[in-house]
């Protein structure tokens, strides 16, 4: 009697656990209203007031140097928009390589970002500190970009080359690779470039632009003016990309934003 | 009634079995693919537990493949297993030094491969600091491989053998850099070397007798080298200068080359003492051919310097009996389960 009880219990339980739970199949659902859109950052490489233009163009340092640039190309990572009630959106996977050697880098399409005006930007020079720790990375991270160094690794922050009459190495290069994500000489900056009180307004039917100004001239002048003649070749983190670092901290600046 | 209540107890039944068709207790011997994390008993956790990897087959036969691949390297004729040779627990047998291509060589002795996922730093000088990008060193080097990521992406991309090891692996036949180094970081992270005699011992299993040489060698063991050869894997992965006179032809600044740090300057890191009779030559250079070189550079040549490490001021002295013994425990530390199996030989 004991033995059926238990395997009515058994069959009991196997039975309840077999019986299918009514779904509410709903009806065509009707598509949410949209309620994020989309955001354009635009880069514009300078050197001072001029349009930065790779080989041909030569400008000048604030030491007086001359020099050509020849490959400019930095990476913009984390980037946060702070909306006019003060909720911030976060863009997920924020790793952009802007080189001025490919147009398409210049131009960051950020989306999912919810409907609002915008009155304020942060995002950081370089790649931070956890993923330069992290192993294989992919995307803008994928070291076959060559802004990784192999022997030492992490991440080339921002690399400017070219070359001028000051330098004393090979051919009168520059070959500048900032680096250094950790300690007193990290070379990692975050920004927040102000809006000037303009704001980005985020809708259904507008797509705002940011026009963002990236001036080379801000490497070389302040706080530190940099000679070329002394300095030309950085190809590891320590105090002389710290110095540089230093002074492209205020590189940024907003130019004017489309709504 | 009855039929249905038999029904009831057949399930049940059935579903008690097949929970309970394996018993932990008995490890069923390994076949020649299996693949899974080790963490032998005394051991510390791992640095690298393959966090964002999951283990796969398919993955680690991807892994050994590119091991393998010549087509690795500019020219295609070097790959990693030419320098890291299995028989000799993925060290470069009778290289003090190893070649590149177009006849190049480098400034270090490449070192044996295992128990990888306990590294804290890679290279002699740490200057590699994850397991996963390890490989890109060695294959952008100018003096090893010489070769372009894009490049070797590239090759890959028109092999046809690849198209199908990397759809196996991950779904669809796109090479990237993170697929290449997560499958290699699988291949190298399952090296692990933890069954030599001396292991036996200390687990108390079956071949684990040490005669009353090999434990008079394990004492001396313990009193002189364990400070920096630190069990269980028989290296502190710090940096070191142990006092070998500086390589006036490869003036090669160690730890320093990463750090810039003059403090660092002839640094580098502990090697592990295990498979020692295995991964001849030794030193940062290879430049000595035998333990008994090694041991009379402790004896009578530690060259003394600001960064000599301190430990090693007034060298370590052996008696001939001792260095006998000694001798006899390092013997302990080969691990020929781990040199003979066949899941990291070359497949082709």
């Amino acid at each position: 009697m004991k033995k059926t009880f238990l395997l009515i219990v058994i069959v009991a339980v196997v039975i309840a656990s077999c019986k299918k739970d009514p779904v509410d199949e709903p009806a065509t659902p009707t598509p949410p209203a949209a309620t994020t859109g989309s955001l354009k950052i635009e880069f514009e490489n300078m050197v001072d007031t001029n349009e930065l233009v790779l080989n041909s163009e030569t400008y000048v340092n604030a030491n007086n140097d001359s020099f050509t640039v020849s490959k400019f190309k930095y990476y913009i990572s984390n980037i946060k928009l702070t909306k006019s009630d003060g909720t911030i959106f976060t863009e997920s996977e924020s790793y952009h390589l802007i080189d001025e050697d490919v147009t398409s880098s210049k131009v960051l399409t950020l989306s999912g970002v919810p409907f609002g005006n915008y009155t304020a930007i942060s995002f950081m020079i370089g790649v931070d500190s956890t993923r330069n720790v992290s192993g294989a990375q992919s995307g803008a991270l994928d070291p076959a970009k060559g802004m990784f160094w192999s022997w030492s690794s992490g991440y080339i922050m921002a690399k400017l080359e070219g070359n001028s009459p000051s330098s004393p190495a090979t051919n009168h290069g520059l070959v500048l690779h900032m680096g250094g994500f950790s300690g007193t000489n990290s070379v990692l900056k975050t920004l927040t470039p102000s809006f000037n009180g303009s704001m980005a307004n985020v809708s259904s039917t507008v797509t705002p632009e940011i026009h963002l100004k990236a001036d080379i001239a801000e490497w070389f002048k302040s706080p530190t003016t940099v000679s070329f003649a002394t300095t030309h070749t950085i190809h590891m983190g320590g105090a002389a990309a710290k110095s540089i670092a230093d002074n492209y901290a205020d590189m940024f600046s907003v130019e004017h934003i489309h709504n | 009634m009855r039929f249905v209540l038999n029904i009831g107890l057949v399930i049940t039944i059935a579903a008690g079995i097949s929970s309970c068709s394996v018993d932990p207790a008995i490890k069923p011997v390994l076949p020649a693919d299996n693949i899974e994390q080790v963490v032998p008993a005394g051991w510390p956790q791992p640095v690298y537990k393959f966090e964002n990897n999951p283990l796969s087959v398919e993955k680690f036969k991807l892994g050994r493949e590119l091991f393998y691949e010549e087509k690795l390297s500019a020219d295609n004729t070097i790959s990693c297993g030419s320098c890291h040779q299995n028989f000799v627990a993925f060290a470069h047998s009778e290289h003090a030094l190893s070649h590149g291509i177009n006849g190049s060589f480098g400034i270090r002795n490449s070192p044996g491969l295992f128990n990888l996922n306990w590294n804290t730093s890679f290279m002699w000088d740490g200057g590699v600091n994850h397991i996963e990008v390890q490989p890109l060193a060695p294959i952008t080097n100018p003096v090893e491989m010489n070769e372009d990521m894009n490049n070797v992406l590239a090759k890959l991309n028109a092999d046809g053998k690849y198209k199908l090891l990397f759809k196996n692996a991950y779904g669809d036949e796109e090479v990237t850099t993170e697929r290449m180094f997560k499958s290699l970081a699988q291949f190298m992270g399952m090296m692990y070397s933890y069954n030599s005699k001396y292991d036996l011992y200390k687990r108390g299993e079956q071949g684990g007798n040490m005669d009353a040489q090999e434990m008079a060698g394990y004492q001396l063991y313990q009193q002189k080298c364990a400070s920096c050869h630190t069990e269980p894997l028989f290296t502190d992965y710090a940096f070191r200068n142990n006092g070998i006179a500086v390589n006036i032809n490869l003036q090669d600044s160690g730890r320093a080359h990463v750090t810039a740090d003059p403090n660092d300057r002839y640094k580098f890191k502990t090697p592990t003492l295990r498979n020692i009779m295995l991964t001849a030559p030794y030193m940062h250079d290879g430049r000595f051919n035998t333990i008994d070189q090694v041991l009379n550079h402790y004896a009578s040549g530690v060259v003394q310097g600001p960064t000599l490490d301190p430990q090693l001021q007034s060298g370590i002295q052996l008696s001939a009996q001792e260095r006998t013994e000694l001798k006899a425990f390092l013997n302990t530390l080969t691990d020929y389960a781990f040199v003979y199996d066949t899941r990291f030989k070359d497949p082709n």
